[in-house]
């Protein structure tokens, strides 16, 4: 293998990197990041921005650094003042028809125009000329145009050209008059990738109207998570503020979504927000007036209850929504209480949305990120595809009935009338939760720790992002805590404890734990180590 | 006299036949000895005519001056990919008109050019790229192309010799950047008209992703004399490191301009005073341009000693490029003559990279307002900073052609600069370029 890596020297660094490796990759790996527009990891590298030349010893001119690439010996200046006046000069351009108008532009406190020009740039620019004005243009979807503050490296037409596949985007004119344009009427709509130009616009020229005005980006809080949309399982960051999600941005997984996730994903976050939600657990005397109580009550309350059961059998309807942890302790707890059957539904579309230039990524059949983990923790899937119907025989089930985030939305208020102990955990209250006996408020996924097994059975962890309302806690705590009254054994404190208890219990998690899954996940059936 | 000028000092080689109309006439061209270079030249190897074109040591005449038989050897000789041969002729330089000159008076000797140079590279195909607003050469051309077909001199099994080369005359569509090699590679594969990125160069990914050479018009209608008389007979000219003859453009404020051909390492102030009849109405010289409006301006003292030669336009700090000179006397305003050349570039620089997109719009600005009479010092130094940000840090040398004109004539010029800094008002108001 020796032989595949060049040995180069990088600002005083000696570096080993694989044979093809760009300078800007080689000197990413000893943290220098050359500044760069144009070049991104994931599209072709038309080396036209310039900002990132770097000095070669040797070299007749400076080299762009995302297109040359290592060559034994080398020895390479990324910030000799020979560079560092290259990025000034070049910064002074982009800055002589940049309005500046920072101060209400989105991009503001994450603009690599900002930031650059802050680090490296002329404390006075010279330009004293007009400035050139291309004004606003919708181009359709969620993406908003602001010519004036573009930078010209053409990544959002790359994206739509190599990525998505469906060129709708190009440079019109030349010179400085190039400007960025959809082709006459024809815009982003109907295209179902286009959030990510949004993302690898250096600057704020391209600007999501979902998000626009909402927050200055040092207000938020970002909390690394995984898109529940769909089984994909897309590494997302989820940015908050005042306990709300303000936007969903993909974070890089180049095994499960590279950088990119699609727009379904991106705008499906409004319901974590939603602040109709179960504060407090609830205990139903008569099946018809409710109180609320404290977990303490709560819970002592369900456990009298089930022990005057004899005999008890368990039908459980779960949610592809739940996190492994969730569904792991639903299913001890089912064990605990006599065992019985838990099924699960969820919704799937007609068709894979592949994204054709990293077909790795699609927006998948099943709606729900976890609909694996559900299965592989020996769950049934009923209902059909808008994920309706198959609950007759829970509903009318006599013995004890749980359900787990499923809202039962398609099903009466008779929903459990006959069961002897009706167990009701959501986020949300439901018509069907008349007949609960006990309503337990959980968390979503935004609000716990927890992992999703996305469609090839890859386990990802997600994090909390906002604080739970009122009283709602995990469910995996509350059936954990459940579970160990009833078995006697030592409730889980932690959803890392849990998950290596259900890891260790069920073989397809094949022994994996919370550090072998770290940011980026590992797959359940290739077992432990395979974490990055 | 016949031919708008022409001049005992000349030396016809491949301008033999400017003026006369039945020279592009493929019967009056055989008549002529024409073809007789391409009937030689596939009676032997292709690695053999390189090597005569090598020993000539003909260069480029496009501008850079590359030697042309060691770009033909850059080809790859055993792989399975077509190869093609782009004939660029898509003229634009400001102040160059030799190679619509060679199309419109000469075509065929163009296309056997581009016979020679296909056989040699191993190429099927040649395209000409020519200039899209050459609407009479683009005819003419045509006219001779289909005429050459009809003769069996291009098409399938040429002179019966088995060797097939296709011949196809692409109109350009307007763009100067698309006389960069590169660009003129997208354009012709129907993209923008952007350079591309090099490595790789054209010999292992050109045009439509396959091995090509690019060669001017103007080096390829030596190519077919070369063959025919051989290397030593081209070196007769010029001198040991620029072999051969060279087409001058000559424009600007000399009473008798035009196109001459005249051995290289001729001397400027001979072709000015003597070829093309001195400056007009009797006034002194100012400045010269030698190489078309990409190279830096001379002022009268260097043109005295410069030899129109790659090596002698260097020695006194410009280049020979495309060998347009262009004159200008002592009424020339030089600051409106640049600004009128940055005015060009910011209008034809391709918006790739961002030196070139935005330095060349500035540069025009920066020159306008000094023209205007709003300049300052201050602006100068900010031209000469900023402009050296331009050379060397782009993807080809348009934007270094910026930067040549308006460093030069500050640097030799700048008390014009400073005239107009310091005026109370323009005397003349601007012109539009």
């Amino acid at each position: 293998m020796a032989d595949d890596l060049v040995t180069l020297t990088i600002d005083g660094h000696e570096v080993s990197v694989p044979k093809g490796t760009t300078l800007l990759e080689a000197a990413k790996t000893i943290g220098e990041q050359v500044p760069h527009y144009c070049y991104h990891p994931g599209l072709s590298s038309p080396a036209m921005c310039r900002l990132c030349l770097v000095e070669v010893e040797g070299a007749p001119k400076p080299m762009p650094s995302c297109v040359t690439t290592v060559m034994e010996g080398q020895v390479v200046r990324t910030m000799s003042e020979e560079a560092k006046g290259h990025r000034e000069g070049v910064l002074e351009f982009y800055l002589l028809n940049h309005p500046l108008d920072c101060p209400i532009c989105d991009m503001s406190g994450e603009c690599d125009l900002q930031d650059y020009v802050h680090l490296e740039g002329r404390k006075q620019g010279r330009g004293v000329e007009p400035k050139r004005v291309f004004g606003r243009d919708d181009f359709g979807g969620d993406v908003l145009f602001y010519g004036d503050r573009c930078v010209m490296c053409t990544r959002c037409v790359r994206f739509m050209s190599e990525v998505e596949q469906d060129e709708r985007l190009t440079v019109v004119e030349r010179g400085n008059r190039s400007v960025i344009d959809t082709f006459f009427t024809e815009g982003l709509e109907g295209t179902n990738w286009h959030g990510n130009i949004v993302d690898i616009c250096p600057v704020g020229a391209l600007v999501s109207k979902d998000f626009l005005y909402k927050a200055r980006a040092w207000d938020l809080d970002h909390t690394p998570s995984v898109c529940a949309s769909c089984s994909q399982g897309c590494n997302v960051m989820l940015h908050t503020r005042d306990n709300l999600v303000h936007r969903v941005k993909p974070r890089e997984n180049l095994e499960v979504n590279g950088w990119w996730m699609c727009d379904h994903g991106r705008m499906d976050y409004e319901w974590i927000n939603d602040g109709n939600r179960l504060e407090a657990p609830l205990i139903s005397e008569d099946g018809v007036s409710r109180r609320a109580v404290g977990w303490k009550d709560a819970l002592g309350e369900l456990l009298g209850r089930a022990e005057e059961l004899e005999a008890a059998s368990v039908r459980a309807v779960a949610s592809a929504r739940a996190s492994n942890e969730d569904l792991g302790a639903l299913a001890e707890l089912v064990g605990a209480l006599g065992g019985g059957e838990t099924v699960f539904r969820s919704p799937r579309a007609q068709e894979e949305l592949v994204l054709k230039g990293f077909p790795k990524l699609a927006r998948r059949k099943d709606l729900a990120p976890n609909v694996k983990g559900a299965e592989l923790l020996g769950m049934r899937r009923v209902g059909d595809d808008a994920g309706a119907g198959g609950l007759d025989s829970v509903a009318e089930h006599g013995s004890i009935v749980i359900v787990l985030g499923d809202v039962l939305a398609d099903q009466g208020e008779d929903f459990g009338a006959g069961a002897d102990l009706y167990v009701y955990l959501g986020t949300h209250d439901s018509p069907a939760a008349k007949h609960a006996d006990i309503v337990l408020p959980v968390t979503s996924h935004a609000e716990q720790e927890g992992t999703f097994t996305n469609h090839e059975g890859r386990v990802q962890r997600f994090w909390p992002a906002l604080q739970p309302p009122g009283m709602a806690r995990p469910a995996w705590l509350i059936l954990g805590a459940l579970d160990a009254e009833l078995t006697g054994e030592g409730a889980p404190e932690t959803a890392a404890e849990l998950f290596g208890k259900l890891s260790d219990a069920v073989p397809a998690f094949g022994g994996l734990t919370y550090p072998d899954l770290g940011t980026q996940g590992a797959s359940a059936k290739v077992g432990a180590g395979a974490g990055s | 006299m016949a031919y708008p000028y022409v001049s005992d000092k000349e030396v016809s080689v491949v301008s033999k036949g400017f003026g006369d109309p039945l020279q592009r006439r493929i019967d009056t061209y055989v008549e002529r000895g024409g073809y007789g270079a391409l009937k030689k030249a596939l009676g032997m190897g292709p690695d053999d005519v390189t090597e005569i074109v090598k020993d000539s040591g003909l260069r480029g005449r496009g501008g850079a001056g590359f030697p042309t038989g060691v770009k033909w050897s850059f080809m790859p000789k055993d792989n399975a990919k077509p190869h093609y041969l782009l004939c660029n002729a898509d003229e634009s330089e400001p102040g160059t008109f030799k190679d619509r000159e060679l199309m419109r008076w000469n075509p065929h000797q163009v296309i056997e050019g581009c016979l020679i140079g296909a056989y040699a590279i191993r190429a099927k195909h040649v395209y000409i790229y020519c200039r899209g607003e050459f609407f009479e050469a683009n005819q003419i051309l045509a006219r001779a192309v289909e005429d050459a077909y009809a003769k069996g001199y291009c098409g399938k099994d040429i002179l019966g010799s088995g060797h097939d080369i296709d011949v196809t005359v692409h109109q350009g569509a307007g763009a100067y950047i698309c006389g960069e090699e590169t660009g003129l590679m997208n354009s012709l594969e129907g993209q923008r008209g952007q350079p591309r990125v090099k490595p790789p160069f054209p010999a292992a990914v050109g045009a439509f992703g396959m091995p090509s050479t690019i060669n001017n018009v103007e080096t390829l209608c030596a190519v077919p004399h070369i063959v025919e008389h051989g290397g030593a007979w081209y070196r007769q000219w010029g001198t040991e490191k620029s072999p051969g003859t060279k087409l001058f453009c000559v424009s600007g404020h000399v009473n008798r301009p035009g196109n001459y051909e005249l051995p290289l390492g001729f001397p400027l102030s001979e072709l000015i005073e003597d070829v093309c009849g001195g400056i007009r109405d009797g006034n002194a010289l100012k400045a010269v341009i030698p190489g078309g409006s990409s190279v830096p301006i001379i002022n009268a003292e260097e043109v005295a000693r410069c030899s129109l030669d790659y090596e002698g336009c260097v020695e006194v700090g410009t280049m020979l490029g495309c060998a347009s000179v262009i004159v200008m006397d002592d009424t020339t305003n030089i600051v409106k003559q640049v600004r009128r050349m940055a005015d060009f570039y910011a209008h034809e620089s391709c918006g790739q990279c961002t030196p070139c997109r935005e330095g060349s719009a500035w540069t025009a600005q920066i020159l306008r307002r000094i023209e205007n009479g709003s300049g300052t010092e201050a602006d100068l130094d900010t031209l000469m900073e900023m402009t050296q940000q331009m050379v060397g840090t782009t993807i080809c040398v348009l934007s270094d052609s910026v930067a040549a004109p308006v460093q030069s004539s500050i640097n030799k010029f700048r008390d014009e600069y400073m005239a107009l800094i310091h005026a109370e008002s323009s005397a003349e108001p601007a012109g539009v370029a």
